[in-house]
């Protein structure tokens, strides 16, 4: 359809990119992607990591199957551990230690599977709270925060069914609590429960059934929720740090290629060599200590992986109340395992709404806020994030009873009254310090910036000399605004002290030349170049 | 009659995806094109695509002494990272992997999977290193802004848009067509529910009195793990011992996992029994189900000289002396009671099931 010439490229590679473009007309997308920019902040980086212990996670899963048979069957272990050999156990188990001791490198891509998954969840439970805080998940990007609250429950649930895989003593008493949870659910638990265990527990076909939800079922729904989640990213553009320059209208940073490819590359070969060597070196779900599962025994001090602690927590506290509605019973299992994080996560999902609701905010936001900037709702994350290490830390409730030498009914109660006392407590904390460093930004924009510097006065005060940050009013007080960004504190982020001298030993670099006339140059706190206005 | 546009796919028009073109009119011809350099190219295309580099500063003066630091730090990251691959790939095969546990001391193989992850992990981050120190150090810092270009769509969009997609709705006629559109309805709802029956009606299974009843019947002998039967003398006062039904498969049965427990005289002689369940328990002897009625953990420390019985998963506590009853934690309900007698032979045996379900509550369960 083309109506003028096409450049001919005189390199074979130059050529080979022609060819492409003149059947897929992709250089205007290229280019646009090539030229997309990336806002350069610290705290950016967090989902990335997420998104890389996701494809660690696939490449080791992947590895993982090879060996693995999601099998219930009872054989007789005749592999190279010693301790259990002659024992009866299902095939997962067996093959589950197949995997740490008879194939060659297994241990250390099993263990690094296991590293990454621990890592996933943190990630995304950092970025949540990052896009929590700073109120990235306001309009345009509502949809994309729910997106992102639904991938971190299957990343939780994809947790679970992964180490319940191996069937070990650990992971089948985990196994049996998700039996009773789902028992618990009224009306239709124990048909819900005889659906998916193939009747009683612990029947034959859970581990099988889980293994297909774990390796395809799941991963493939969160493969697409990813896609989504970054689809929308790119379309909405990303959020940018209020900054010099910085508008609603904008986004400042650097362009994808080739600055921002080659950092994230690195930091994805970073991220991956920290799993590979948590995977070596610390060990992580040694299975062959907890030995086969067998419904008549447990350890003391079970505890699951770190994800679903808070669960186990609100199981611990809840009082022991039983409810009968006309002969029919719920049991008090029901309310902290399903309607508990069922109320937490659905919260969680629509808190952009709750939050526009209640503000009567409806306009678009592309720059974040700071946390003190917006005291209620930093004080709704403090409470919420006290209300989960309430429980998560009663989730391991024994270990500290033991540990510490507390007894453990003095544990369980103190999680429950703590569970009601400190969250409002931590609203309270975080509101006040938030207005806190609010009242201190004002104050350094209206009396400067202090210099340590203390003057006598000819009448014999002694007072602090204060830079101020910008032009003054008749009486000394500054002019300038709050911006929403970061107020300069100290001497040195005005560049009073000047840019360090790079070097180890030595100075690689001469120091500049500066006469004491001239006016320093204006530096930003990371020490580089103000970025010009824009 | 849509290819008879091709007018839309002109240049100025392939850009409207992208948002509003940040440069009116037709752009240099093919010759002004050919005629600017790599850098003017480069600007072209950011104004096509609202990018403007506003700042641009080489980190180190070419030739300078930081340049060929820097290069050299990246090379030898590069190096290592190459060095450690090799390393990985020498242990792989050569290193002695196979674990012995004999009780023995030191052996090279427990080294191997730490050697793996160390030369693994050096190879990967190292490579990692050497590229972020290479965008730090040796590539341009750039200031760049792109402009947005959000919000609602230009008006006329909007309205053209949403006029065809209503043009079409009527076209169809599915507003006024009441007919088409209950049964239509009715046959996608119907099919809805039809994508449930194959999943749901192949997984489904009624449970019965599956969850009522354990394997245990009148007159089975309590086996111990080994599969030795019980005598009264074989258990000290205080003691507890875990014991299974003679059924295939019973040593590893979910819910006929007991516990046999031999109070201590004094709280024997202070034990209270649920009404109608006085006759359960054979002399000091009582048999309770192991399956905690909380989240079906198997209830395991047991406490002699207090006679409580403690759940570890969520620390249900269970008082021997007076019916398991719960006395703190989660948990509801006592542990169920198995009522026992000796048989001819002197040997512990079941009298009858379990009287009511054992383990965790559920919807139908009663009592």
């Amino acid at each position: 359809m083309s109506s003028s010439t096409i450049s001919r490229p005189a390199t074979p590679a130059g050529r080979a990119a022609s060819g492409v473009d003149e059947r897929l007309t992709i250089s205007a997308p290229l280019r646009r992607t090539l030229n997309k920019v990336f806002p350069d902040h610290w705290s950016f980086l967090l989902g990335e990591i997420a998104l890389y212990a996701f494809v660690i996670l696939l490449l080791t899963g992947t590895y993982l199957t090879f060996f693995f048979d999601p099998s219930m069957e009872e054989v007789n272990y005749a592999g190279s551990y010693d301790l259990l050999r002659g024992v009866e156990m299902s095939k997962a188990y067996a093959t589950g230690l197949d995997i740490s001791f008879d194939v060659r490198g297994g241990l250390l891509i099993r263990q690094i599977h296991h590293w990454a998954a621990l890592l996933f969840v943190a990630a995304i439970v950092v970025h949540l709270m990052r896009t929590f805080f700073t109120g990235a998940f306001r309009k345009p990007r509502e949809a994309n925060w729910m997106i992102g609250v639904g991938l971190l429950v299957l990343a939780i649930l994809e947790g679970v069914f992964g180490y319940s895989l191996p069937d070990d003593l650990l992971s089948g008493t985990g196994l049996r609590i998700i039996n009773a949870i789902i028992l618990s659910i009224p009306v239709i638990g124990s048909w819900v429960t005889f659906a998916l265990f193939g009747g009683e527990f612990p029947g034959d076909v859970i581990i099988g059934r889980f293994y297909i939800l774990h390796v395809l079922l799941v991963p493939g729904i969160m493969l697409a929720l990813i896609a989504g989640h970054l689809l929308l990213v790119v379309k909405n553009k990303h959020t940018q740090v209020p900054g010099p320059g910085r508008t609603e209208d904008n986004v400042i940073g650097k362009r994808f290629f080739p600055t921002f490819a080659l950092k994230t590359t690195g930091f994805f070969m970073v991220v991956f060599g920290l799993t590979a060597a948590l995977g070596g070196l610390v060990q992580i779900n040694p299975i062959w200590l907890y030995g086969p599962y067998d419904p008549a025994q447990v350890s003391a001090g079970s505890q699951p992986d770190w994800y679903v602690g808070f669960l186990d927590g609100s199981t611990r506290l809840f009082p022991p109340w039983d409810i009968y509605l006309f002969g029919y019973n719920i049991p008090p299992l029901f309310w902290p395992t399903i309607v508990m994080p069922g109320i937490l996560f659905t919260v969680l999902a629509l808190y952009p709404i709750i939050e526009a609701k209640m503000t009567k905010d409806t306009a678009s936001h592309n720059l974040l806020q700071r946390p003190r900037d917006v005291p209620v709702r930093t004080g709704f994350g403090a409470m919420g994030l006290a209300f989960y290490s309430m429980l998560w830390i009663s989730g391991g409730n024994d270990l500290i009873a033991d540990k510490f030498n507390i007894s453990l009914n003095a544990m369980t109660w103190a999680g429950r009254i703590g569970l009601l006392v400190v969250p409002p407590i931590a609203y309270w904390a975080a509101y006040r310090l938030c207005l806190g460093l609010q009242q201190h930004d004002r104050e350094v924009l209206e009396h400067g910036v202090e210099t340590g510097i203390i003057r006598r006065l000819p009448h014999g005060e002694f007072i602090e000399v204060h830079q101020p940050l910008g032009p003054v009013d008749e009486h000394g007080h500054g002019q300038l605004q709050y911006g929403g960004a970061p107020v300069p504190k100290k001497m040195n982020h005005v560049g009073g002290l000047g840019r360090a001298i790079k070097g180890f030993f030595t100075p690689i670099e001469e120091a500049p030349q500066r006469s004491p006339e001239e006016r320093p140059a204006e530096l930003t706190s990371s020490g580089r170049p103000k970025d010009p206005e824009a | 009659m849509t290819a008879a546009h091709p007018g839309a796919h002109e240049p100025g028009g392939a850009q409207p995806a992208a948002g509003t073109p940040p440069t009116a009119g037709p752009g240099p011809t093919d010759e002004e094109l050919a005629g600017m350099s790599r850098r003017e190219l480069v600007q072209l295309g950011g104004e096509m695509d609202g990018v403007r580099v506003v700042h641009a500063e080489p980190p180190v003066s070419p030739g300078s002494r930081q340049e060929k630091r820097a290069e050299r730090q990246i090379a030898m990251a590069f190096t290592g990272a190459g060095l450690s691959a090799v390393a990985f790939m020498v242990l792989f095969p050569a290193w002695p992997w196979r674990q012995r546990y004999d009780g023995g001391g030191f052996q090279l193989s427990s080294l191997f999977t730490p050697l793996l992850g160390i030369t693994l992990a050096l190879a990967l981050t190292l490579v990692g290193v050497g590229v972020v120190l290479w965008a730090k150090n040796l590539m341009p810092y750039e200031v760049v802004v792109q402009d947005r270009h959000e919000g609602a769509s230009p008006e006329i969009e909007r309205q053209t848009t949403a006029a065809t997609l209503m043009e079409g709705l009527t076209e169809t006629g599915i507003a006024r067509r009441t007919v088409i559109k209950r049964s239509l309805g009715f046959a996608g709802a119907a099919l809805g529910v039809l994508a449930a029956f194959p999943l749901i009606g192949a997984l489904i299974k009624k449970p019965g009195d599956a969850l009522y009843t354990t394997p245990w019947r009148s007159g089975m002998q309590l086996l111990s793990s080994n599969g030795v039967p019980i005598r009264p003398a074989d258990m000290l006062p205080g003691s507890l011992q875990t014991v299974f039904p003679p059924v295939q498969g019973g040593n590893r049965s979910a819910d006929g996992v007991t516990m046999l427990i031999r109070l201590l005289p004094e709280q024997a002689a202070n034990y209270r029994a649920r009404p109608g369940q006085e006759s359960f328990r054979w002399n000091d002897f009582l048999a309770f189900s192991k399956i905690c009625t909380h989240a079906g953990c198997p209830v395991s420390l047991y406490e002699r000289q207090t006679a409580r019985i403690l759940c570890p998963c969520h620390q249900s506590q269970f008082d021997a002396t007076n019916d398991a009853k719960p006395i703190s934690g989660p948990a509801t309900r006592s542990l169920p009671q198995l009522p026992l007698e000796l048989d001819a032979n002197g040997y512990f045996t079941a009298k009858s099931d379990y009287t009511e379900p054992i383990g965790p509550a559920f919807w139908e369960r009663s009592s």
